[in-house]
């Protein structure tokens, strides 16, 4: 029988140019010799050049004060950093912590469904402010077709208490200007005033000012999704270093069971 | 219970009384009203036990076959599967065993052959239901993302494998088995009109498509079938782990001369 799967031509043939390391003890990222074009860089300067192939110490201190500033709260009550401290209690390890830490971030009220979301919104709305419509048309669309807008509301509280020293951050570096952000301010200016009172949240910020520096969303998304682990390893280590099972102890009696009170036989 | 604890766990799967000497021991432990461990460990099997937890009820002899049925089919993908590969590079390396499970876990999730295809399938039958023309419809006009989502948009007909030639016969007599014992009339539409689907989609049926076909006739949600279906495959994950981690790497393929670095 002719063999004929799309498959076939791939066997033992992965073509890249992305980078990959030699038997001669060679290592390239995206055509450039990591021992020699990238030793001097910061490890952001790489994970941003490694993520989006872009070259830039002011996007990468950008970001790294983001990581800081946004996304690093060492509290064992968020939900991500739960985890970590649920695996410190549970004496799990910390790498299993933090990869089960990164895989919740990627949540739809916080973390990186916001963060991307947040970018991809001010790319759309951009767009159709240069097609002639009006922010408030914008936004009353965004908000009747999916009832929320990425970037603003928050769970819990009202205001942001990062947009202040972010903007703060990103000014004194020489960002902070651009459209994109003036944009995120401008939606929020029209949604505070609005019956939905939502206020700017960090995602829609930090979105801008990425946006003004030419980071799409996925690139966004690429390189914020290791940037919660510095929040979450504190709770691990924090938990572990408390008696082990001693984190938010859950009684019988916090179990408010709504199911019905029958107790039921299982036919055989 | 002090009564500055007023945050509860609501839940209708569960509850839980304590033992008279310790408040956070559980005594006695009801999942939708059945005693776990005085009723359901001495007479229901596993797979009976699964269904109720996703349902919060007993299946009836078909539902029960069928979830079986499934659940023997999609336990092991065996070790070509993408997330039985993840699994056992956990397993080479000498990484941590929950490693390789959270390996199969995360490979096993995506849009091919994972677990939110199967959630699309679903969305699918949840549109199309028996109806050749809206499928027709729906595979060759597919539903549009709107804003962006962590989820990329798939890259061919839920269900289907784009890579593939022709239905391969594991999935065929699976298909065959589940319309059988399952008695359900999605199966079995599936079956009957499996070559027009192909037709449409371009690719064969893909083991996806006929668990989302199962799931859709047990009567599960998207988010339900999707869960469900990375719990099923995991066994074959851990065995092939296991395995490889004995062998070690040396015996593994590095795929030394496939890989081609261009400038």
């Amino acid at each position: 029988m002719s063999v004929h799967s799309k498959l076939e031509k791939f066997e033992d043939n992965w073509q890249t140019s992305m980078g990959g390391w030699s038997l001669e003890g060679k290592v390239v990222l995206r055509g450039k010799d990591v021992f020699k074009d990238l030793n001097n860089s910061s490890w952001m300067e790489y994970l941003l050049f490694a993520s989006t192939g872009k070259e830039s110490q002011e996007i990468a201190r950008l970001m790294e004060g983001m990581w800081v500033i946004c996304t690093s709260f060492p509290d064992p009550r968020i939900w991500n950093n739960r985890v970590s401290a649920l695996a410190g209690t549970a004496r799990s390890t910390g790498a299993l912590a933090a990869a089960a830490s990164v895989a919740v971030s990627e949540a739809t009220i916080y973390g990186l469904k916001p963060i991307k979301g947040a970018t991809d919104f001010l790319y759309r709305a951009d767009k159709r402010l240069a097609e002639g419509e009006s922010l408030e048309q914008i936004v009353r669309a965004e908000l009747k077709q999916y009832r929320s807008v990425y970037g603003y509301g928050r769970p819990l509280v009202t205001a942001d208490e990062r947009v202040e020293p972010m903007m703060n951050f990103a000014r004194s570096i020489g960002c902070g200007k651009g459209k994109y952000i003036k944009l995120a301010f401008a939606v929020e200016e029209y949604l505070a005033a609005s019956r939905f009172k939502y206020q700017i949240n960090i995602a829609a910020v930090c979105a801008g000012l990425l946006a003004d520096e030419g980071l799409s969303p996925m690139d966004f998304y690429h390189m914020a999704t290791l940037a919660f682990t510095a929040g979450a390893m504190p709770c691990f280590i924090d938990a572990l270093d408390q008696q082990e099972g001693c984190f938010f102890p859950l009684r019988t009696s916090r179990l408010n069971f709504t199911g019905g009170e029958t107790v039921k036989h299982w036919r055989v | 219970m002090p009564e500055e604890f007023t945050e509860t766990i609501e839940t209708k799967i569960w509850c839980e009384t304590p033992e008279p000497d310790n408040p956070f021991a559980a005594a006695k432990c009801y999942c939708c009203g059945y005693d776990v461990y005085g009723d359901l460990l001495k007479n229901a099997s596993y797979i009976d036990y699964l269904y109720l937890l996703f349902k919060q009820q007993q299946p009836t002899p078909e539902q029960s076959a069928l979830l079986q049925g499934l659940a023997i089919a999609l336990a092991n993908p065996g070790p070509r599967d993408h997330s039985v590969r993840a699994a056992m590079s956990a397993g080479v390396g000498g990484s941590t065993h929950a490693s390789a499970m959270i390996a199969a876990i995360a490979v096993g999730a995506g849009n091919l052959g994972g677990s939110r295809e199967v959630f699309h399938a679903l969305e699918y039958w949840q549109q199309c239901q028996n109806s050749l023309e809206l499928w027709e419809q729906m595979i060759k006009q597919p539903p549009e993302l709107g804003r962006e989502d962590v989820w990329l948009p798939m890259e061919h007909a839920p269900g289907f494998d784009p890579n593939g030639v022709t239905c391969p016969t594991p999935v065929k007599e699976t298909l065959a088995h589940l319309a059988d014992v399952g008695k359900g009339t999605n199966l079995q539409w599936l079956k009957a009109n499996r070559a027009a689907l192909e037709e449409f989609a371009g690719c064969p049926l893909a083991f996806s498509g006929v668990a989302a076909a199962a799931f859709y006739d047990l009567e599960f949600l998207p988010e339900q079938a999707e869960m469900l279906f990375l719990l099923l495959r995991l066994p074959g994950a851990a065995v092939h782990s296991l395995e490889q981690e004995r062998l070690g790497w040396r015996k593994y393929p590095f795929f030394a001369n496939g890989f081609k670095l261009n400038p």
